[in-house]
């Protein structure tokens, strides 16, 4: 705002850098999450995933050989090995023996342990301990490390959610929720507003006002006269009260209102003169429908088609009443949030689970964002 | 796997074709009952009267159906079930109401709804607001807007984890993976656990809401900010107003049946707010909503529909008037179209 006029060079200059923090505090939420689901998962709780360019350093504890390894040499005992494992990409930084200093002596460095006993460990890993009196004792001297490891990044959290937790097949039954229930209303929408905007019939205004009333009744009414239904039929016809025909069903009669109206203001809005030349050339409404008012309404068949997708994918509440939470049932973001319960630690499931269920809307919300953008303004600035 | 796909794609082209179907089918079956062709003339004329009293109830008739059963009926039966027990079957009056008022819970929920009403809607609308203004300035103000609009599209429990993940506690002494308390301890600060401070957490919780919605006002207001006529910022520029007295006194008043369409949007959004809190906290801390709180006790103790719908009936009280102010909008509007 201060540099509105455009004049200054320290106002633009500070437009430029308010815009910048802007965008920066939208987008670092995001990014924190791809880039941890990208991380190896140890590192993950190792450091923050705004260092995940740089090595990360972890301290941890160990166990040196027992009194079985030693071997004498020059007249001194020595135990020797490594205290690192796995692939040689850790280095360590520091030692110690106790776990008030767990990082006392450098890589490399010998530590004098008392009474002649000292202790070694390269950067490598490898150690040696060495005493002038035999080594005793069942269990090897614990060492503390810091080790170092380099940057790691890895798809291994992917196969794992996608494969062994789950989320593949939720995700397989995400798309089954949310395409039926993104078409059957578009259809059943369409003929209806077709019909409230062209066509004459008592109790037409009434309807209209019905279905604006309609689009802000809280979802929370219908849930459990809904669910007493679905439990009823179920009960009563023997099948099963979960099922994907009855969401389906559940969805669309959500998004209807929202269809009608976004629907109808934009076929009411097409020119009345094609629809009278095509009456006089003898079409009936339901040719005038599906041969010129379904082409001319793409673009908000579209725009809506956007949101409902997104509104049905996006959806939690809907899908923890009526679906159940088994395996063929539970989509995505129910399966998100069960995760949160059981596995709440573990950052590298959860940031990856979270990016597989945010990838779909923002693959359609980036290749579609004009209709998008369309759809809310048509939506809400007409809607008053 | 393979099964569930065949199965999916079945459904949907049964699905999708038994509604082409009635339509197609429902309107052919007119024309044949009342031909308005090979008849004579005023057998004609009487079939297509005939045709055009059915035929609009013929295209509207599904919908009405789905929303009668679906929006309509369930409305009138919260209603009803309200004024009854857990079960529905025994009328206890307003037992059900007076238990609400005299629960702990659900007062603290009424309070944090009323935090949420009061921060949401005016914090989205203001950020959206300034980002609008300042993206309309710079060339790369599609890409900026772009970016803030996105999280939109994100689900919200995905944004839950993804600022779960940004409000992360890890003991003092221990390398903070969180943003937030990698910040604070960085300046020298302790590390909280950010979602189980009473009061303070519902404030974590609207970060989260907010974070998705400004993008949504920022499209609208932007929008509604190109519309405003450029002669009238023009004719401010030259009798020396400031930017700011530009913001405040041009700009903002040529736009207020947006900002307001914004804010209502937004505040009808915030009383259904169910998935943040749930996966968050699910009302612990003193965190609860009424739509968490409304979910809470439809499943309690095998589910106590009495009290669910109540607090339903609470949520709709609170909507109704941005609900006649819609119709009255709308029937300005059409002007009766």
């Amino acid at each position: 705002m201060a540099g509105s006029s455009g004049k200054s060079v320290v106002g633009r200059f500070g437009v430029h850098l308010a815009v910048l923090f802007f965008v920066a505090l939208w987008t670092v939420p995001t990014l924190g999450i791809l880039i941890s689901s990208l991380r190896d998962k140890d590192q993950i709780v190792a450091s923050g995933w705004w260092t995940a360019l740089t090595s990360s350093t972890r301290t941890e504890a160990g166990r040196l050989g027992t009194a079985a390894d030693q071997v004498e040499k020059d007249g001194k005992y020595e135990i020797a090995g490594t205290v690192l494992e796995g692939d040689g990409s850790r280095k360590i930084v520091a030692f110690g023996t106790r776990s008030q200093e767990p990082t006392k002596y450098k890589a490399g460095e010998v530590a004098d342990l008392g009474d002649g006993e000292t202790l070694q460990v390269n950067e490598d890993g490898t150690y040696v301990q060495s005493s002038p009196k035999t080594f005793e004792g069942e269990r090897g001297r614990r060492v503390y490390y810091s080790a170092s490891s380099p940057p790691k990044f890895t798809t291994q959290n992917y196969r794992t959610v996608l494969f062994s937790e789950g989320i593949g097949r939720s995700f397989l039954n995400s798309l089954t929720v949310t395409i039926p229930a993104t078409v059957i209303p578009i259809l059943i929408a369409a003929f209806a507003a077709y019909a409230l905007a062209w066509m004459r019939f008592p109790g037409r205004a009434l309807l209209i006002a019905v279905i604006i009333g309609l689009l802000v009744v809280p979802l929370q009414m219908s849930l459990i006269p809904l669910l007493k239904l679905y439990n009823g039929v179920g009960t009563f016809f023997g099948v099963p009260s979960k099922t994907y025909l009855g969401i389906w069903l559940a969805h669309t009669g959500f998004g209807l209102p929202f269809a009608i109206y976004l629907l109808r203001s934009y076929i009411a809005g097409l020119p009345r003169e094609i629809m009278e030349s095509a009456r006089i050339d003898g079409a009936s409404d339901f040719e005038i429908f599906v041969k010129i008012v379904l082409p001319l309404s793409f673009p908000v068949l579209a725009s809506f088609a956007i949101f409902q997708f997104l509104w049905v994918w996006n959806d939690l509440l809907v899908a923890m009443v009526f679906l159940g939470t088994e395996a063929d049932q539970i989509v995505l973001t129910a399966k998100l949030n069960a995760l949160l319960g059981s596995r709440g630690g573990d950052w590298e499931i959860l940031t990856t689970s979270a990016f597989v269920t945010i990838i779909v809307p923002l693959v359609v919300f980036f290749s579609l964002q004009r209709y998008f953008v369309r759809g809310l303004l048509a939506g809400s600035v007409k809607g008053g | 796997m393979a099964a569930q796909i065949f199965s999916a794609v079945l459904v949907i082209v049964i699905g999708v074709g038994g509604c082409v179907a009635y339509f197609w089918g429902a309107n052919k079956l007119l024309d044949l009952v009342f031909p308005a062709h090979g008849v004579s003339g005023a057998a004609a004329v009487d079939n297509l009267r005939r045709q055009g009293l059915i035929r609009p109830w013929l295209f509207v008739g599904p919908a009405l159906l789905i929303l009668t059963v679906y929006l309509i009926y369930p409305v009138i039966d919260t209603l009803w079930l309200s004024f009854h027990d857990r079960g529905g079957q025994n009328f206890v009056g307003f037992a059900n109401y007076e238990w609400a008022f005299g629960d702990r819970e659900f007062r603290n929920s009424i309070l944090n709804n009323v935090l949420w009403l009061a921060v949401v809607p005016a914090a989205c609308t203001f950020l959206g607001l300034i980002i609008a203004v300042l993206t309309d300035r710079i060339w790369w103000g599609t890409i900026a807007k772009s970016l803030i609009f996105l999280p939109l599209a994100i689900s919200f429990v995905g944004a839950s984890v993804i600022w779960k993940f940004i409000y992360e506690y890890k003991g003092e002494g221990q390398t903070q993976i969180g943003i937030l308390n990698a910040i604070v301890t960085g300046l020298g600060g302790d590390p909280h656990v950010w979602i189980s401070i009473p009061f303070w957490n519902n404030f974590f919780l609207m970060i989260i809401l907010i974070w998705i919605q400004t993008g949504f006002a920022m499209v609208i207001l932007s929008s509604a900010l190109r519309g405003i006529p450029e002669e009238t910022i023009e004719a401010a520029v030259i009798d020396g107003a400031n930017p700011f007295q530009i913001f405040w006194k041009i700009m903002v008043p040529q736009i207020w049946g947006t900002i307001a369409v914004v804010w209502t949007t937004i505040t009808i959004l915030v009383l259904k707010v169910f998935d943040i809190v749930l996966t968050m906290t699910n009302g612990q801390w003193n965190s609860q909503v009424l739509a968490n709180l409304m979910f809470d006790w439809m499943f309690r103790g095998g589910g106590d529909f009495g009290r669910g719908a109540t607090i339903a009936i609470v949520i709709m009280i609170a909507v109704i008037p941005i609900m006649v102010w819609n119709i009255r909008q709308a029937n300005k509007e059409t002007g009766g179209h």
